[in-house]
């Protein structure tokens, strides 16, 4: 859902930012810079590490669109986070072939390792979870992916969830 | 085992750079077709090859290009449909991944057989490693002379970009993935018109899955009747199987069209048999969508004949015994799954990546998703599955795109072969939550393999 009355949201479009945006527009045709919305919506994630409505108004007036063509496209992509998250949002995949290799279990396994359920972020802010759907890593299941690069751990086991969060954990503090 | 076409040099260290690359003949088709063909001659080699759209729907390739209007002054596109999202395949995800110059080069000499100036790699979202691997290959090939203007000196102009989706199935579908590069929602348009008359921008357009780029390369190099001669019938050539589930081996194979399934199953240069000496109980030959079919169909038609990899093989009975090759992604069960949990698994799948824009797709797939929730958990009712069978029916060619299709046909396929543990999950109940059905009469006829230490 989205949070229209949030209105505190970071919205620091530096300049680096809209030079960013400006270079993936320049790849479609003149007069279609709609089409770096995705794109765009991509890297104001990776900036605020979520999609606000401020900054989605903002992305609007940048393209020259109507707001509500931004809101019907970050609700409807899975991959665009419409609120804050724990800095590490771990995104596990539930679908067939993972959950045939143990996904489920280790589901389970994560939320009591990390103490709170989908959708929920850790005291520290440091992590969230949640079940996704078939991320195309059928063979080397069960797997996940930590964004914004989308960096992705493959045949899980508990030992290495616990491995993961502990360099994870450390790796926050330096 | 034939010879490699795609796969031939990916085990070359380094073969993700363009110098490896290129010493191991990268980009010679790229010359072949620019400077000794014309763009009609290279949809004729594609043609004469026979190569059939590596996506799912098996569509010759030539004859989709040969659809392509070419009004004057209009922009012609050539997209390529890398929102890999099928359950059960990784295939394009590993060839981008180590050999990203081979899509590269595929879709150069596709683009100027097809006479657009400007092409586009629609990658799904979750890709961004490949992304950023296929952004670098691009720069490399530029920096080299194979994109930009003028290439070859040939007179001919290409600029190649990569866009990421935002993560939806339905994107998958061409018309979906259009409307997503467009920048909108990724609802799937009503056809005709069809992409090649009307597609990104309302110009004439194709869209091809990333294997089927990939192919173009050999094909340009070695001729398309040397391609067709790989394979069995109408389907020619080599096809990347993803093989996961419980198999002993899984991972990206290549493999000759009309291998035995029964080799590619069991022999140890592929799946290497089922994992942990368990034995199979059931197979998706081609991804989440298709039937789902219990190990001895699987292994032998209803006529009891060996059953191949290939098109037609794998579809020998129709749906009633038969099932479809689709995208490739070979998912092996082994005795201890459930096949109504599996069945549920897909089914909230599909309610998920649903786009909701047509009503029995929005509706049927939840409908069966709750149904087959109850059923799992031991609260189902005998006449649960004549009413999902109804419902899946009901889904069935009522919607714009094949995705309500590609709900419905796992369902009614795993009610039609497994509909005995589906009454066991009702009669019961109880003990449906704690054990599994086990593996019954759909056990493969072969012995049970040893177990190795």
């Amino acid at each position: 859902m989205l949070r229209v009355d949030e209105t505190k949201a970071p919205v620091d479009f530096t300049p680096e930012l809209i030079s960013k945006f400006d270079d993936i527009v320049s790849r479609y045709p003149a007069g279609k810079q709609k089409s770096a919305l995705l794109p765009i919506l991509h890297l104001v994630q990776e900036k605020f590490g979520w999609v606000s409505v401020p900054a989605m108004d903002i992305v609007a007036e940048y393209l020259e669109i109507q707001a509500i063509e931004v809101y019907e496209v970050a609700t409807f992509y899975s991959m665009y986070l419409l609120r804050p998250q724990g800095k590490y949002l771990l995104e596990i995949c539930r679908t067939g072939p993972c959950a045939i290799v143990g996904a489920e279990k280790l589901m389970d396994y994560v939320s009591q390792k990390l103490g709170v359920k989908e959708g929920e972020v850790t005291p520290d802010g440091l992590f969230s979870w949640r079940g996704v759907e078939c991320l195309a890593a059928c063979g080397y299941g069960p797997v996940l992916q930590i964004g914004p690069e989308y960096t992705f751990y493959e045949n899980l086991t508990n030992d290495s969830i616990d491995k993961l969060i502990a360099d994870l954990t450390s790796k926050s503090k330096n | 085992m034939g010879r490699k076409l795609l796969l031939e040099h990916i085990n070359v260290p380094g073969i993700n750079t363009y110098e490896v690359y290129r010493s191991k003949g990268g980009y010679a088709a790229v010359e072949k077709a620019l400077k000794t063909m014309s763009p009609d001659a290279v949809v004729e080699e594609v043609k004469k090859s026979g190569l059939r759209g590596r996506g799912g729907a098996g569509f010759p390739t030539g004859m989709k290009w040969s659809f392509l209007a070419k009004p004057e002054g209009v922009a012609r596109y050539l997209v390529c449909n890398a929102d890999e999202s099928e359950p059960g395949t990784f295939k394009d995800r590993y060839l981008m991944n180590y050999i990203p110059h081979l899509l590269i080069e595929g879709m150069i000499v596709s683009s100027f057989a097809l006479g657009a100036k400007v092409s586009y790699i629609y990658v799904r979202g979750e890709m961004m490693p490949q992304i950023r691997i296929l952004e670098k290959a691009i720069a490399e090939a530029k920096k080299a002379g194979f994109l930009g203007k003028n290439i070859l000196g040939t007179g001919y102009d290409l600029e190649l970009y990569v866009h990421p989706g935002g993560g939806a199935y339905i994107c998958g579908e061409e018309t979906a993935l259009l409307e997503s590069l467009e920048g909108k929602r990724g609802n799937p348009r009503i056809k005709p018109p069809f992409p090649a008359i009307a597609g990104l921008y309302g110009c004439p357009t194709v869209v091809n899955n990333v294997e089927s780029i990939a192919a173009v390369v050999p094909i340009i190099n070695d001729g398309g009747d040397e391609y067709a001669k790989i394979g069995v019938g109408r389907s020619t050539g080599t096809k990347l199987i993803s093989a996961g589930g419980n198999v002993k081996n899984p991972g990206v194979y290549e493999i000759d069209l009309g291998l035995p399934v029964e080799e590619f199953m069991y022999s140890d240069e592929y799946c290497g048999g089922i994992a942990n000496g368990k034995r199979l109980k059931a197979v998706v030959a081609g991804g989440s969508s298709v039937p789902i079919l219990p190990a001895n169909l699987f292994l032998k038609t209803i006529k009891n004949e060996a059953r191949l990899m290939s098109y037609e093989s794998l579809a020998d009975g129709g749906f009633v015994s038969g099932s479809m090759m689709g995208s490739g992604g070979f998912i092996a069960y082994d005795e201890d799954q459930c096949i109504v949990r599996n069945t549920w698994n897909f089914t909230r799948f599909y309610h998920h990546e649903s786009c909701g824009q047509c009503s029995p797709c929005r509706e049927g797939t939840g409908w069966m998703e709750k149904v087959l929730h109850r059923l799992e958990y031991g609260h189902g009712k005998l006449s649960d599955m004549d009413l999902l069978v109804d419902v899946s029916k009901k889904i069935e060619g009522n919607t714009i795109c094949p995705l309500g299709d590609a709900a419905a046909w796992p369902v009614a396929s795993a009610i039609r072969h497994f509909r005995d543990e589906f009454e066991w999950h009702v009669t019961h109940g109880s003990e449906a939550v704690t054990r599994n059905y086990g593996i019954a009469h759909y056990a493969d006829p072969l012995p049970k393999p040893e177990v190795v230490a």
